[in-house]
């Protein structure tokens, strides 16, 4: 944590908040699809939430920064607290939830309409935010460079995004969205649609994104996991239908090698899911 | 028995099944389905001259012995399935003409009895103080310009704010209770709408009034739930996406509709705004009981009647004057311009939709 001070390379950025959830239910309509997730995320740390699929990782993943809500009848029950402000009180603004909790997508969605340098500045430029030409310019390139692009697209700032290849299209929204300088940045599965190269690219992002950022990243692929954060939680479902629960959080090296729970050992080693 | 088929040989008697087999067959000549047609019209045109000769008796004829004479020959020569294909595309290529067959008769139909009056004069002066010869559609023109473009202007914003609500903000009971509405006036026939007009005109001003403004309103009841339909159409499939990418960014819902959502249905609403003129602007009935019947230039939708193409060729051709050929041929050239200008907004839809549009992933 000390290394936030040292990184010089991004000044004026934030620094990782902590995320503290208690008793978080979270529903569609009345259907419990993640039951009493009591946990913390803890600030400049990489989080990973592991667990087979339609366990309730990405919905629990989505009740962080108040995604959830957006679907038709889905709610939240519980609370969840950022630096101790309950992003559930009713005098939060989701807007402004969203612009401190920033988030990664399974597809890499770039603004068709937009080009890349838009794209990037999308956070600020659709919110009408008065800055000046030479100020955008320099975050946008802190951002490319932030997110291992600015080589690869300097050239044709003014092209569509679209244009890019998947690798460099999520790099791209990784860029648009630490353009606005969030204090956490929440990735759902943001490799799966990905080469194990470009992953390999994320992965090392992501490292490196720790130092401002606390990170909290959904995945499907367990040795990702192991390789890329400090913590990781395990969500299970009993049976099709079922809540999903938080089954066990820990240091990811003693999920991965030392795990508490049988079930925890059976899932990390292979053996279901 | 199972296991002596299973360790025998194949059987001999059976032909080997496969995509070798059907290559090492024969296949028909490329000129052999156009053979196999004309032949079978000549034959056919021999036997009906015989019999008593009827086009479309030969028409359908041909069509029907050509297809089993062309699967009979395919099926011989390259195999059961080739055969039954060659059929269809004859049976599929044949229903395809069958349907362009009155829009290209109509297409020629105009165009030919319409083309004697593309003269200059026709395009620069009115019916005012015309009797007889000359004369021209200017004041039509005109009168259809301002009817449908103030049409327009009513009808697109309300229709694309509508399809927005109803896509992006509407739920429960009230979007239910709207779509229900759109579509039943979707449905709406023209007349009605004209009907409308009249009678909320004549509130304010009494059953004689005829003004340009009346007839935009009968065509704006009959946009907007054209523009709203393609605009929901359009903004259905603007990928989910894209909202959620632009709500993650701390961007509220109006913004994310004005300057993400709509942007990337743009080209798309364009197209359906332009589809929809082309569907009005030939609207006759509305019009001939809001906007009456002039023979002079009138700017001023808010005064005195307004004359329009579609009235005008109805009227040129349903009431000519003596002698009639004059008016007849006006009545055509009136329409040829009709259709011509449909096209121009057909074809802009096109080059908007090419040239602007944005491949959505679905």
């Amino acid at each position: 944590m000390a290394a936030v001070a040292a990184d010089a390379q991004t000044p004026g950025s934030g620094v990782g908040k902590r995320i503290d959830i208690k008793d978080l239910n979270v529903y569609y309509g009345s259907f419990l699809a993640v039951k009493d997730v009591t946990m913390t995320v803890k600030p400049n740390k990489v989080t990973a939430l592991i667990g087979s699929s339609g366990c309730g990782k990405s919905t629990f993943l989505r009740s962080l920064n108040r995604m959830h809500e957006l679907i038709n009848g889905a709610r939240v029950e519980g609370s969840v607290t950022l630096d101790g402000q309950n992003i559930y009180a009713p005098s939060m603004d989701p807007v402004r939830v969203r612009s401190s909790i920033g988030m990664v997508f399974q597809q890499p969605n770039p603004f068709p309409t937009m080009s890349i340098y838009d794209n990037t500045a999308a956070g600020l430029k659709l919110n009408s935010k008065r800055i000046k030409k030479d100020q955008m310019d320099e975050i946008v390139e802190r951002s490319l460079r932030g997110a291992h692009l600015w080589d690869e697209v300097k050239d044709r700032l003014d092209k569509p995004g679209a244009g890019l290849s998947g690798g460099q299209q999520q790099r791209l929204c990784i860029a648009r969205a630490t353009a606005v300088q969030p204090e956490v940045l929440l990735m759902d599965e943001p490799c799966s649609a990905l080469d194990p190269i470009a992953t390999l690219a994320i992965e090392d992002l992501i490292e490196e994104m720790k130092r401002q950022y606390t990170i909290v990243i959904v995945t499907h692929n367990m040795q990702q996991a192991a390789r890329a954060s400090d913590i990781t939680g395990f969500f299970n479902i009993k049976e099709t239908g079922d809540p999903g629960v938080l089954v066990e959080i820990d240091e990811t090296e003693k999920i991965f090698s030392n795990p508490s729970l049988k079930i925890t050992e059976d899932y990390v080693s292979g053996r279901f899911g | 028995m199972s296991d002596r088929k299973l360790t025998s040989a194949p059987a001999p008697a059976m032909p080997p099944a496969g995509n070798i087999a059907d290559a090492a067959r024969g296949r028909i000549p490329a000129w052999g389905p156009w053979a196999v047609f004309a032949g079978t019209a000549v034959v056919l045109a021999a036997i009906l001259s015989v019999i008593g000769f009827n086009i479309a008796l030969l028409a359908v004829g041909t069509v029907l012995i050509s297809i089993f004479v062309i699967f009979l020959w395919a099926r011989k020569v390259e195999g059961q399935r080739q055969g039954l294909d060659r059929g269809v595309t004859l049976a599929v290529t044949s229903l395809f003409a069958l349907a362009m067959v009155p829009l290209v008769s109509l297409l020629y139909t105009v165009t030919s009895l319409g083309i004697s009056r593309m003269d200059a004069e026709f395009f620069t002066s009115s019916m005012r103080n015309v009797l007889g010869e000359g004369g021209g559609i200017l004041h039509a023109a005109i009168g259809t310009v301002i009817i449908t473009g103030l049409a327009t202007l009513a009808s697109v914003p309300i229709g694309i704010m509508a399809a927005v609500y109803l896509h992006e903000y509407g739920k429960g009971k009230l979007k239910r209770w709207l779509t229900f509405f759109v579509d039943v006036m979707t449905g709406i026939p023209s007349i009605v709408a004209g009907l409308f007009a009249f009678a909320l005109f004549a509130i304010f001003f009494g059953p004689g009034i005829r003004l340009g403004v009346m007839g935009s309103i009968a065509l704006t009841v009959l946009m907007i739930p054209i523009v709203v339909r393609s605009t929901e159409e359009m903004l259905r499939i603007v990928p989910d996406g894209l909202r959620e990418a632009s709500f993650a960014l701390g961007v509220s819902k109006w913004r994310t509709v004005a300057k993400v959502v709509l942007p990337t249905a743009l080209a798309g609403i364009v197209t359906g705004v332009m589809l929809a003129i082309a569907r009005v602007i030939g609207e006759t009935a509305p019009l001939l009981i809001t906007t009456g019947v002039f023979s002079s230039v009138n700017l001023n939708p808010f005064e005195g009647r307004m004359a329009n193409l579609p009235v005008f060729t109805y009227n040129s051709y349903k009431f000519p004057g003596v002698p009639p050929e004059p008016y007849i041929d006006r009545a055509w050239g009136a329409a040829l311009v009709l259709i011509l200008i449909v096209m121009v907004l057909f074809l802009a839809a096109r080059f908007v939709s090419r040239r602007y549009g944005i491949e959505l992933r679905k």
